[in-house]
């Protein structure tokens, strides 16, 4: 029996490792300038995960095979702990623990303790069942007005994020149901919801925030390589939470400002 | 210490509704618990069956049920997320075998107060009944997950499931926390007031030091978690704005203002957390007891067991911020939560060391009890170390609400809770039933089990980094993620055959308890105070003796000793504690 476990516990345990270390399944390829610190620290925690992982593991299914009762087996060792050993064993995983998320800690400051750079591109994401929209605020650099009486999510585009046309600085606001942004620029985003929580998560940037209803939250981040990612929803947010999907274009700088004022021409 | 006053004595009732349904006998209140929780977990898997097929063959028609839909799926997944959390989870380790066993552990005649306790388990039972008819209401049952975020818990038009479903949803885990709280107060009571003489609070099984934290913290948590469903029943009813702010739903402006959504997040985890380790205390406690039991050794480090447990319970109040990362709270104290998040995994990484101490250098007896704890262990490691990933805001950007999510705590308070259910009822099924279970059935649900359980939830993992999220009951409409569908259907079948395995469980479970072997007073050769009286024990537990203790709770391989264990209740001798 204590060899039937031993062969259950390794064959699982070895089986399980095997998938994280050759990453069958694994992290999209980043393309954010915070990705690359996000994947080390990853990296960092497998490793050390995985050490007590495999040793936690093989040393279980080694104690059970070879303390197994046998008419052979000594007498058990009649002891009641060892003072010492907790200690030792306490505070080795207190400061691995601790240290572990104290190295994460600045890249969670920069993501979302600093703000974002000077001439970020202005971008307001806005989430609601079942859909998201994008709004850049166009030259003078200021989001118009948005009134929720003027919410129409059947019109699509401004009458969905509720635009007051009433307002001059919503004038050159530019709605859009697909997001571009210029590469390795920062983006400045305020997030939005309209009616319940969503997030918004795009495994390729290492990028999610909820957008939560009555917040306006501001985060920033900077795509690095251009490409197509996708946004999923990432909050339970109704029956249609499955299909709220998206997509982000990263674009030259040249190819997004074409893009901007072609919106702005069809706008006009 | 106090001894049990004659007060808690009552006479052995006669007939059969006092005896059996209305009794104030903890053991049968305990079994009571037991069954409901058996009932319980079994819609729970028939629910999870359903998620799992319907992921794999979203169009499929299948008999009877006919085609589950988006919204059934989600109705499904809420539904059973709130019948394993508060009706398996909080219901057997604690209702259950805490009931049945905590009293005769440490000497007493019955629970503290009787009444209440007879009063919890059928306010439970209410609250059972009351959460299954949300299936069969206009509408159906909910779909805003089992932790019903609002607004889309709050507002009836959010969506299907969300008028009187969501309602009785509410109503339910309000009723389930009032019996939570009587529950509380008397397993706290109960340990402070009726050990035997002898019992000191060092000298208690690590069970009972588990159930007794436990009814601790259910007692600060519940009590939130029933103020927060209040004010959530009063937002959808009566108009008022606790948790939701100005929304349009449909292009229809709602009649709410000010409120904030993550107001409900901080009362929910604030329960929420606390119930994690409302779930698997008890499952330590019993794997503690099972792992030196069968090693015939003592528990390796009986006071950090106790300090660990202590110190699970304290943090575990303080670390709720680390399911709000990403809900737009500070991002300043996110850091602090994180922190003390780590350090729950300290006293967690404790137990775990003791555990493998206890069995160093013992003689382990493989039966099926010290199979499911070994089982225990091994899950907890897994589902444990995932969370040091989860506790670091900066990972949760990428894990938040993906299936490593779901991967980590079904693994850790799903099913390393449910192997401490399994190893309770495989260790103490002699001393409720008299009987012994079948041992062949008994391994071949071990083994499928375990192997079938991480064959489910270890995928959930690799998933989880690949970005796939949760709650989706179609992977088709995101590109990458009809990439890992392969990987959900290896997981449907995996669950589809442990789920099968449980027949195996089941029927061993009731052919036992009338066909198995006659179970002798202590078949396990074990030392706590269940196994000095009669099986199954008398109504008054102790057949009017009152057991006096002499010994700590683990006495095995003690040098000189007659046996190679001591029973608490044995003489003094000079050797063991």
């Amino acid at each position: 029996m204590g060899l039937a476990l031993l062969l259950l516990i390794w064959l699982i345990t070895l089986t399980s490792t095997y998938f994280f270390a050759a990453k069958t399944w694994w992290l999209p390829v980043g393309a954010s300038a915070a990705a690359p610190w996000i994947d080390h620290q990853f990296a960092l925690t497998f490793v050390l995960m995985g050490i007590i992982f495999l040793a936690a593991q093989l040393g279980l299914g080694y104690i059970v095979w070879r303390y197994s009762a046998k008419p052979s087996s000594p007498p058990v060792a009649y002891t009641h702990g060892n003072t010492k050993l907790e200690i030792v064993w306490t505070a080795l995983t207190a400061i691995l623990f601790i240290g572990l998320t104290l190295m994460g800690g600045n890249v969670w400051a920069s993501q979302r303790w600093d703000p974002p750079e000077n001439g970020a591109v202005k971008v307001e994401v806005t989430g609601m069942q079942f859909a998201w929209y994008f709004r850049y605020p166009g030259p003078d650099g200021t989001y118009g007005a948005t009134s929720p009486k003027l919410i129409d999510p059947s019109s699509g585009g401004e009458g969905a994020v509720g635009l007051n046309p009433s307002d001059p600085s919503s004038k050159d606001d530019v709605v859009t149901g697909t997001m571009y942004l210029p590469v390795n620029r920062e983006v400045d985003l305020s997030l939005r919801s309209i009616d319940v929580i969503h997030s918004f998560f795009v495994p390729s940037l290492r990028f999610k925030q909820d957008a939560v209803p009555g917040l306006n939250i501001h985060m920033h981040l900077k795509p690095t390589a251009i490409g197509d990612y996708e946004i999923a929803c990432a909050e339970l947010c109704g029956l249609g939470h499955y299909k709220m999907h998206g997509m982000v274009h990263v674009v030259s700088q040249e190819d997004f400002d074409k893009w901007l004022a072609a919106r702005e021409a069809e706008k006009q | 210490m106090a001894t049990a006053a004659p007060v808690h004595a009552h006479a052995a009732p006669q007939g059969f509704i006092r005896k059996y349904i209305f009794s104030l006998d903890h053991k049968v209140i305990g079994l009571q618990y037991f069954f409901l929780a058996l009932t319980a977990v079994f819609v729970g898997m028939f629910l999870s069956l359903l998620m799992r097929i319907h992921m794999i063959w979203p169009t499929q028609v299948w008999p009877i049920i006919g085609e589950i839909k988006p919204e059934t799926y989600l109705s499904l997944l809420t539904m059973h997320g709130t019948i394993m959390v508060f009706f398996v989870l909080t219901t057997a380790p604690q209702g259950g075998f805490g009931n049945y066993m905590l009293p005769i552990q440490i000497g007493a005649p019955d629970m503290a107060f009787p009444v209440l306790n007879m009063l919890s388990f059928w306010t439970t039972f209410v609250g059972f009944i009351v959460l299954l008819s949300a299936f069969f209401v206009a509408g159906g049952a909910p779909l805003h997950g089992w932790t019903g975020y609002p607004p889309l818990s709050a507002v009836p038009s959010a969506g299907p499931g969300e008028g009187l479903g969501a309602d009785l949803w509410i109503t339910s885990i309000a009723i389930f926390c009032i019996a939570s709280l009587m529950g509380a107060l008397n397993f706290i009571t109960t340990t402070l007031d009726l050990r035997a003489k002898g019992m000191t609070m060092m000298r208690m099984p690590l069970t009972c030091w588990s159930w007794f934290i436990t009814a601790i913290l259910g007692l600060l948590a519940f009590g939130v978690l029933l103020s927060a469903g209040i004010l959530l029943l009063l937002d959808r009813n009566l108009g008022t704005s606790f948790y939701v702010p100005l929304i349009v739903v449909n292009g229809v402006v709602m009649a709410h203002k000010g409120g904030s959504p993550l107001l409900w997040q901080h009362l929910f985890w604030f329960f929420g957390h606390p119930e994690v380790y409302i779930a698997i205390l008890p499952g330590m406690g019993v794997a503690s007891q099972v792992l030196s039991t069968f090693s015939r050794k003592p528990i390796f480090g009986y006071k950090a067991m106790v300090y660990a447990m202590l110190a699970i319970g304290f943090f575990g109040f303080m670390v709720w911020g680390h399911h709000m990362f990403m809900s737009g709270m500070s991002p300043y104290s996110a850091f602090a939560f994180s922190i003390l998040t780590m350090c729950i995994g300290v006293p967690s990484a404790i137990k775990t060391f003791n555990w493998l101490g206890t069995m160093w250098r013992g003689r382990i007896r493989f039966q099926t009890p010290m199979l499911y704890a070994i089982g225990f262990v091994s899950l907890f490691v897994s589902g444990g170390l995932s969370g040091p990933f989860l506790a670091q805001p900066v990972l949760d950007i990428q894990l938040h609400d993906t299936y490593f999510v779901v991967g980590h705590f079904h693994l850790i308070m799903g099913v390393a809770a449910i192997f401490g259910i399994f190893a309770a009822t495989y260790y103490w099924f002699p001393k409720m039933f008299g009987r012994m279970m079948n041992e062949t059935l008994g391994r071949i649900h071990f083994f499928i089990t375990l192997a079938g359980t991480y064959a489910i939830f270890m995928p959930m993992h690799y998933l989880g980094l690949a970005g796939q999220t949760r709650r989706y009951s179609q992977f088709t409409e995101v590109a990458y993620q009809a990439k890992l569908i392969p990987l959900q259907t290896f997981m449907t079948y995996a669950a589809i055959i442990t789920i099968a395995a449980q027949f195996i469980f089941v029927f061993n479970l009731f052919w036992s308890m009338f066909k198995g072997p006659k179970a002798s007073d202590n078949p396990w050769e074990a030392t706590t105070l269940e196994w000095t009286t009669t099986t199954p024990p008398p109504h008054d537990n102790f057949g009017g003796r009152t057991p006096v203790v002499n010994h700590g709770p683990y006495e095995y391989g003690v040098p000189g000793a007659p046996r190679d264990y001591v029973m608490q209740t044995d003489p003094v001798t000079s050797t063991a504690h």
